[in-house]
């Protein structure tokens, strides 16, 4: 099982690394989100398309949008960690109530 | 996946938000009756809202050289159903909407429509199928998530493709160029998602097989 999840952590990594080896500095725009490409493409599609309305709120910065998406992924990685660690403890201490009766 | 704000004309935004609807109020249901007959489940169900947090967080590189993201609905599927799901996955879709302008809520409908339900659904019916061929569980997991991670930037593409036809292809020829923004984007990046479903699921199992094998009938056996 340790071994499994060795080779499944190393492969979502190797996913991760390979394409950014491969393509490296494409120039302006590399790397971009497929989610404004396809913000653009509608402008393509149809000349003269305007967004009809616009968020509340905006991140005024690239920095505090990724302080927020760091914030999102922190908070779900927390969860998940919390869980699989009571988890642990809880098997841990019926183990040890086993051994001790 | 995130159609922006204000990018799906009026009609198409009331559209799909009128048909997501039923489905979060079947899964706002669903999650209460849950959380009252088993509230065992309750932190393993708060991982898989976890899990979908991080995962839709992420945005990785990919070979056609843009980024994209995994949406983690699968994991949580395959452990509370495709109606459950809807409600986390509106969630997290609200959450980005309204503090990362990244979505929106006019497209929230729309969004959570592809994401959560074409989703959530694709991931429940693989793993319902891979369960009936007795495929081994862990490969019927990366499935369900791998394909409903697809499934997901497939229905994007659709939906953009029915507001925005092209003047030459129409929908479908608009369908063809969207495609190519999402989809192939998306082969590694739901390959990685199925992988990190697995994963966790292992994790899950090695510490709470009591927990997992009471959501999943077909564990309960190895269940102490």
């Amino acid at each position: 099982m340790k071994r499994q999840n060795l080779l499944l952590l190393a492969g979502a990594i190797a996913l991760a690394v390979v394409p950014l080896a491969m393509i490296g500095h494409g120039g302006e725009g590399a790397f971009g989100g497929s989610d404004d490409l396809a913000t653009k493409l509608i402008t393509v599609i149809k000349p003269g398309y305007h967004r009809w309305i616009s968020p509340l709120w905006e991140p005024p910065s690239g920095e505090i949008e990724s302080l927020l998406f760091a914030v999102q992924a922190s908070l779900g990685t927390g969860v998940v960690a919390y869980c699989l660690g009571y988890y642990r403890g809880r098997r841990r201490a019926q183990a040890d109530d086993a051994a001790a009766r | 996946m995130h159609i922006m704000e204000g990018y799906l004309p009026a009609g198409h935004a009331i559209g799909w938000s009128i048909a997501t609807l039923p489905f979060l109020v079947v899964g706002v249901k669903r999650l209460g009756d849950r959380l009252r007959k088993d509230p065992e489940s309750r932190l393993v169900l708060a991982a898989a809202g976890g899990f979908t947090f991080v995962l839709s967080a992420l945005k990785l590189p990919s070979v056609t050289g843009s980024c994209s993201h995994p949406t983690g609905i699968g994991f949580g599927t395959v452990l509370f159903g495709p109606w459950i799901m809807t409600v986390v996955g509106f969630v997290v879709l609200l959450f980005q909407a309204l503090l990362l302008a990244h979505g929106g809520l006019t497209t929230l409908g729309a969004n959570c429509f592809s994401m959560a339900i074409a989703g959530g659904f694709t991931a429940w019916w693989i793993y319902r199928l891979g369960d009936a061929a007795r495929l081994p569980f862990n490969l019927t997991i990366f499935l369900a998530a791998a394909l409903s991670d697809l499934m997901t930037y497939v229905v994007t593409s659709l939906q953009l493709a029915l507001a925005f036809p092209d003047p030459v292809g129409g929908v479908i020829g608009s369908a063809v160029k969207f495609l190519a923004v999402f989809a192939v984007t998306q082969v590694p990046l739901a390959i990685s998602e199925g992988l990190l479903t697995v994963l966790v699921m292992n994790l899950l199992r090695s510490h709470a097989s009591d927990i997992i094998g009471g959501l999943v009938p077909r564990l309960r056996s190895a269940a102490r």
